[in-house]
């Protein structure tokens, strides 16, 4: 829960953050090089939300915040997928047969 | 002996208008009362820069030839109104001027929680106001508002870039202050201000932040998407580099379907405020209101494919966009039952912010209607693009919005300023404008159904009559603009003085002095009743009716 107390975060974890990003990073351009067939796109999306995640939850102190405040960052994150979601309901229905014919 | 005591009427006590006269009291202020004054007159001025591009379009559809503009000219024009109106005047409007004064007073806190920020949105809106004046006078745009590609991001030769980065750039300013919002109305409600004390306002303005939180970041993103494909040609709208066109349109609209309940959202908070004090009831269905506002906020966001139904969308994606639009209708006519509900059997008190509210709930419903046709797949396929697109935005951004901009201004004036504006003079206003409005645009609802096609500047001889009605509604309208603009800054010296509470209306804001102080309050309030708590059968006294 918040205090009126700023966490203090040792510089260990941020390393060790900052070591996950670069390992990350490197993980994404070997998978690159490689075909996983249709998995190409979600193996790197992973990668990236992994990274996102630590950066979120460590660098931007989410972890040791409120309810309320991870609530407000979990939105946006909610209010991303929707717009990926009914925009991708576009596109995929794109080629179904037409309602009237 | 008495003459030697000074009243407290002699001299008045130091306010947030008087506690400071040097320039840098006001440019480095981070008062919220300060910074709203200082966004009034930033956007009066954008009014009357919108309102002149208006006037040029009227001017030039009087006559069926296009004889007064050139057809590029005539696009620029549309285009600046539309660009300088949406993102300067009723984006910013309610929530800018009155949310930035009136928040921190009405739920009893001393300012926002990030007065620096607020100073900094400030700075940042005036930012974006410099680019976009700029790019008007380099050459100005011709894109239209949506900025739609490719023709934005291919073809058009305008400034399409310095506006971009201008919209960009405005987009932050809003961010902010919906930020400021947010955290203030979470963390610093008076002692006893619970959520379900909060006034109307407040939940829509918290229902607003929230939008402006989750969608102004997607119209920065696309901007920047825009600008990569124009500079470094990324393939994102394009064709030609492997884009899809109808993308930008999914994502412009993700955010600027929303703001249009940007723009709504606090006008409805301003009317509930109106509704209830000058009918002497708390409002009717309050938790429900209050709710709608949140559903309105929600809604919102699952139904910008609406605008898309006629650009290449699919058509299943479009009947899901459909039904979902169908259903936000639904708080918005809670809202209007529970405000009709809340007059009936109240002491109705005709002054001039009521006879705006009046005439919101009757333009916003003639609005609100209208876009279920818009939303309806078949009637929109006949009606996209036309005219009455146009009376139908316009019912709801002017006729809604600016009606309540103008309603909650002059409620609010004495607080603000600590004097009366002429009321008459504020009802003839009233009047002229819900005249001078539907003679403009109703006339469009019915050149819109026969076909005449928005963003031309010539059109066939037989829609003259409405045409010319239309601009003669549009030059009422105009005068009915310009009195509040010659009034109420007369009433500054000359108006009568306000007391505190000139309406005996309920709420904090009324409670503190007027011109409030610095920090809003001696002391921190204490609020140990639910908001618009007027006794039962409470009725208006006879000598305030007079005023």
């Amino acid at each position: 829960m918040s205090s009126t107390h700023p966490h203090i975060t040792p510089l260990k974890v941020y390393f060790l953050v900052f070591a996950t990003l670069i390992a990350g990073t490197w993980l994404t351009y070997f998978v690159a090089y490689k075909d996983f067939g249709w998995l190409n796109t979600p193996v790197a999306m992973a990668i990236a939300i992994v990274k996102a995640g630590v950066v979120v939850l460590y660098f931007m102190h989410v972890k040791w915040q409120s309810r309320l405040t991870m609530m407000f960052a979990a939105g946006g994150f909610i209010w991303l997928f929707t717009l990926f979601a009914f925009t991708l309901q576009d596109y995929f229905t794109r080629s179904w047969m037409p309602l009237y014919q | 002996m008495s003459s030697t005591v000074a009243t407290p009427a002699a001299e008045p006590r130091t306010n947030y208008l008087n506690v400071d006269y040097g320039w840098k009291s006001w440019v480095f202020s981070t008062d919220h009362k300060r910074i709203a004054v200082m966004y009034l007159i930033t956007i009066a001025f954008m009014i009357l820069v919108g309102g002149s591009f208006a006037i040029l379009v009227r001017l030039e559809l009087a006559t069926p030839a296009g004889d007064m503009l050139q057809s590029e000219t005539y696009n620029k024009i549309f285009t600046m109104h539309g660009v300088v109106m949406v993102f300067f005047f009723l984006i910013p409007g309610v929530p800018a001027v009155l949310g930035n004064f009136l928040v921190p007073i009405m739920i009893g806190a001393k300012d926002l929680a990030f007065p620096k920020v607020n100073l900094l949105s400030y700075y940042i809106f005036l930012v974006g106001i410099l680019l976009t004046l700029l790019a008007a006078a380099m050459g100005g745009i011709d894109t239209g508002w949506t900025f739609y590609t490719p023709y934005s991001s291919t073809y058009s030769n305008g400034q399409v870039a310095l506006a971009a980065v201008a919209v960009f750039i405005t987009g932050f300013s809003s961010i902010l202050t919906g930020l400021n919002f947010v955290v203030t109305i979470h963390k610093m409600r008076a002692p006893g201000m619970t959520w379900f004390r909060l006034p109307l306002f407040i939940w829509a303005h918290y229902a607003t932040s929230l939008i402006i939180l989750l969608s102004t970041p997607v119209v920065a993103i696309t901007i920047v998407l825009v600008a990569l494909e124009r500079l470094f040609h990324v393939g994102v709208f394009d064709p030609t580099y492997g884009g899809d066109p109808v993308l930008f349109q999914h994502m412009f609209w993700f955010y600027s379907h929303p703001a249009v309940y940007i723009m709504i959202l606090p006008a409805m908070g301003v009317i509930s405020e109106l509704i209830s004090a000058f009918s002497k009831k708390r409002v009717f269905g309050y938790p429900v209101v209050a709710f709608s506002s949140l559903a309105i906020a929600v809604i919102g966001f699952f139904v910008w494919g609406h605008h898309m139904f006629v650009t290449g969308q699919s058509t299943y994606a479009g009947v899901v966009f459909s039904v979902i639009t169908m259903l936000v209708a639904v708080p918005s006519a809670i809202k209007v039952f529970n405000w009709v509900s809340t007059m009936y059997k109240g002491d109705i008190w005709m002054t001039t912010p009521m006879c705006f509210a009046i005439a919101f709930i009757g333009l916003f419903t003639v609005g609100g209607l209208t876009g279920i046709f818009l939303g309806t797949m078949g009637l929109d396929i006949h009606m996209h693009d036309t005219y009455f697109v146009v009376a139908h935005f316009h019912y709801v951004m002017v006729g809604g919005m600016v009606t309540a901009f103008w309603g909650g201004l002059h409620f609010w004036w004495p607080k603000m300023f600590g004097r009366m504006y002429p009321e008459n003079m504020g009802r003839v206003s009233a009047a002229i404008i819900f005249i001078g409005f539907n003679m403009t645009f109703f006339p469009q609802f019915i050149l819109g159904y026969m076909g005449m096609p928005r963003r031309y500047h010539f059109y066939p001889e037989e829609w003259q009559v409405l045409n010319v009605l239309s601009t003669a509604g549009a030059t009422l309208l105009g005068l009915g603009y310009l009195l509040p603009m010659v009034y109420l800054p007369w009433s500054l010296k000359f108006g009568k003085v306000a007391g505190k509470n000139p309406w005996a209306a309920k709420g904090l804001e009324w409670e503190t002095d007027s011109p409030p102080t610095t920090f809003n309050f001696d002391k921190v309030p204490v609020v140990t009743e639910e908001a618009y708590a007027y006794p039962e059968g409470a009725r208006h006294q006879p000598e305030a009716k007079v005023v």
